[in-house]
């Protein structure tokens, strides 16, 4: 076993971000599709971390924070119109949810 | 003295007076009664007196000038300014304009107060009197504007009122259909002044001095002849189409006569006195440019003889008598037209101011007879009328003497100079005069014995009214009547202005209009007419003695015209229908006016629509423009449903097309 690199680190950003791209692509329920998105912003997160670190400068951190707090609000606006979809259609499978097209 | 700058006064005023009523027939356009008409006649009215006054100012004011400088000029401002087309708001007042601004304020102001009473009661009467003020204006306009296109908005200008006017009662369809008869028919002849004028500008253009300046065309003109030789006859060719759509001269006469179911003032003012002589204005306006073409000068003498003759042969037969008063107008254009086109203009426009006094006359008293009998115009129902409308029938009489050419009254000079002048003329060939003196002498006999033949059956003989005209049957008002008196006075002494060098006269007309036509009189008969250049001299002794022998003959024309009309009408009044039954088709050729707008209608109203219908609408409309602006619509549609399969409604199906597009920024990005 060698020594942990910054290639480990963005190879395991990447792994995630890819798994969150599949579970959007892929999954149906809208809060597997939700989580999935949460899974992308950290992947992205851990990449800023590690550059910040790699570069000793303190600007990844900072963005890291924006975007924790932005997945904060975008997961409270969200499950909200989630919680309203599912009140009026009774489901959250995304391939009912087709009005846009009618 | 400053005298120039209130030319601008002039046009001024009934454009003014224009506004007012204009605007005040608006303002009441929702209520059930219009404006007070004593506001609207004082409006009105007083606005083409004050031009007349000024008119006249400046008139005294010109004569005290050497006779060689008699033109004042005003430039208001820059109006067009396009490359090297450079055209100004500015008016002119010189000999001929003068002539032309004091007839048209002069008869026109009588016949504006002549209104008062003819509209009294009309509920369009503000309207009226703002449609009347404009023309005055757009008139002013033309005979002072000082370049062409000037002159041609006050064309348009005109031709715009009396559409308007001629269509003033326009919930009688027909009466509409004759003021758009009247537009679209002036519209041909405008297309062929335009073109002229495009003519002539291009030519200027090339002589290097571009401009549409009438005075400086003219000087050009007179330092460069050659220059403009090769394109003056088809320069003077079409702006006299344009004239000929204007002045009703064949073959566009046909708006003139329809034109009649105007109010009769309106007949007066602008189809008999002064509109319709724009076109005789204008070709002697132009003079300068027609000396250099004897071409276009034989046409428009050839041109105006035959519709004196043609126009006076179809009043014979009318039964109308505003038909008959404007076929006669018809006519007395022909006559000025070929006046100006043997090249005696002063003659032409001697002939126009006459004209204009005994023709409103006529009109205005046919418009008094309609009046008093309640809208009765066939002839063969009025007939002794002159026991109740006595003022009325005494200046119809008057007028109708003059226009017959019965001495000493105006008619008589000034036709008899144009058939003097006729005679004398230089253009075409040796058998061409004595063709246009014979045509115009026999059209002097027709004129007098259709005239009577109105004068006679209106105002003598039995009554043949019908029971409610009878009734109705009465004199005008003083504000009608006055109007009348005036314009037999002026038929009576406007000739005296200009009593030729042969009768012991001085021709003092054609000494004032001399300079304007100074290019011409050595082409033309003008100075002979006078007969003052021949004075002296075994050659002018003899030229003196055929004059006169004409002016007998001519005298005989009309006396037995009028004596033939008697006969026929009072001594025989069965007599015309005899003779009209056994020269029936003859008869019936004539009283259809000869077919012409028959032949009009087949050969070019009912073309022109099959072919608006057929390829226009059909082809044109409905085949190319709806199938482009059609096309463009289904093809957006057809765009938009392919595009519209893309939008699934499904989420993934979107993140999807981000992948791929995220996927191929990273691409452009790293390799």
């Amino acid at each position: 076993m060698g020594e942990i690199t910054i290639h480990h680190y963005l190879y395991l950003s990447a792994i995630l971000f890819f798994i969150g791209v599949y579970g959007v692509l892929f999954r149906r329920n809208l809060i597997v599709m939700f989580m999935s998105i949460e899974l992308m912003l950290n992947a992205v997160n851990l990449s800023f971390i590690t550059f910040a670190r790699y570069s000793s400068t303190m600007d990844g951190h900072v963005i890291a924070f924006f975007v924790m707090a932005l997945a904060a609000a975008e997961a409270g606006v969200g499950l909200a119109i989630l919680v309203m979809v599912f009140r009026n259609r009774t489901t959250v499978q995304a391939d009912d949810l087709t009005l846009m097209r009618d | 003295m400053t005298v120039n700058y209130y030319l601008w006064l002039i046009p001024a005023a009934p454009l003014l007076g224009a506004l007012i009523n204009g605007l005040l027939s608006y303002f009441y356009s929702k209520r059930e009664r219009g404006p007070s008409e004593a506001l609207v006649s004082f409006v009105g009215c007083v606005s083409p007196l004050f031009s007349f006054v000024v008119a006249a100012a400046v008139f005294l004011h010109l004569q005290g000038l050497d006779p060689s400088h008699r033109m004042l000029q005003q430039w208001l401002s820059h109006w067009i300014m396009a490359g090297t087309l450079k055209v100004d708001f500015s008016l002119w007042i010189d000999q001929l304009s003068m002539v032309m601004v004091l007839v048209v304020t002069g008869v026109g102001t009588i016949i504006h107060f002549y209104s008062i009473g003819y509209m009294h009661g009309d509920r369009g009467y503000a309207r009226y009197f703002s449609y009347l003020n404009l023309f005055m204006f757009s008139m002013l306009t033309l005979v002072m504007g000082q370049n062409l296109p000037l002159l041609f908005v006050g064309w348009e200008g005109v031709g715009l009122c009396s559409y308007l006017l001629i269509g003033f009662w326009y919930r009688d369809i027909e009466k509409a259909a004759a003021g758009k008869k009247a537009f679209i028919v002036n519209r041909i002849g405008d297309f062929a002044f335009l073109l002229g004028m495009f003519l002539l500008f291009a030519t200027t253009s090339r002589i290097g001095n571009p401009t549409l300046d009438v005075p400086m065309m003219r000087s050009m003109v007179e330092q460069h002849p050659d220059l403009f030789r090769p394109m003056a006859t088809a320069a003077c060719l079409l702006l006299f189409a344009g004239a000929c759509g204007k002045s009703a001269q064949i073959p566009l006469y046909v708006w003139l006569p329809d034109a009649m179911a105007g109010p009769t003032p309106v007949s007066a003012l602008i189809h008999a006195a002064t509109m319709v002589t724009a076109g005789v204005y204008m070709v002697a306006r132009m003079s300068f440019l027609y000396q250099l073409s004897p071409t276009a000068m034989a046409v428009v003498a050839l041109v105006g003889a035959a519709t004196a003759i043609f126009a006076a042969s179809i009043g014979v037969c009318q039964r109308d008598i505003k038909k008959v008063l404007a076929y006669s107008t018809v006519s007395q254009l022909g006559y000025m037209f070929m006046g100006v086109g043997v090249g005696a203009y002063a003659a032409g426009i001697f002939h126009l101011t006459t004209h204009a006094f005994f023709k409103a006359c006529l009109f205005l008293g046919a418009g008094s007879v309609i009046h008093g009998l309640g809208g009765e115009q066939d002839l063969l129902k009025m007939g002794g009328l002159r026991r109740s409308m006595k003022t009325t029938a005494l200046t119809f009489l008057v007028a109708g003497l003059a226009i017959s050419g019965v001495p000493p009254l105006a008619g008589f000079f000034s036709k008899d100079e144009i058939l003097w002048g006729a005679f004398n003329a230089s253009v075409g060939p040796a058998w061409f005069p004595p063709l246009l003196w014979g045509i115009g002498f026999v059209t002097a006999g027709v004129t007098a014995f259709y005239v009577f033949r109105a004068v006679l059956l209106a105002f003598f003989g039995g009554e043949r009214l019908s029971p409610e005209a009878k009734a109705h049957a009465h004199e005008s008002p003083a504000v009608m009547t006055v109007p009348l008196i005036l314009l037999a006075a002026g038929s009576i002494v406007a000739g005296f202005m200009n009593v030729p060098g042969v009768l012991g006269g001085s021709g003092a007309f054609h000494h004032f209009l001399e300079p304007v036509f100074s290019g011409a009189s050595a082409h033309s008969a003008d100075a002979i007419g006078t007969g003052l250049e021949t004075a002296g001299g075994a050659a002018g002794a003899a030229d003196h003695g055929l004059e006169r022998l004409f002016m007998v003959l001519s005298i005989l024309a009309g006396v037995a015209g009028i004596l033939i009309a008697y006969l026929l009408y009072i001594r025989r009044p069965e007599a015309p229908a005899r003779i009209a039954a056994k020269a029936r088709g003859l008869y019936n050729l004539v009283f259809h006016k000869y077919y012409v707008d028959e032949a009009y209608e087949r050969a070019v109203v009912r073309p022109g629509y099959a072919l608006s219908d057929r390829v226009f609408f059909r082809v044109v409309d409905a085949g190319i423009i709806e199938g482009v602006v059609n096309g463009v619509g289904t093809t957006v549609r057809l765009i938009g449903a392919a595009v519209r399969l893309v939008q699934t409604g499904v989420v993934r199906t979107y993140a999807l097309f981000m992948l791929i597009g995220f996927l191929y920024v990273l691409y452009r990005l790293l390799w």
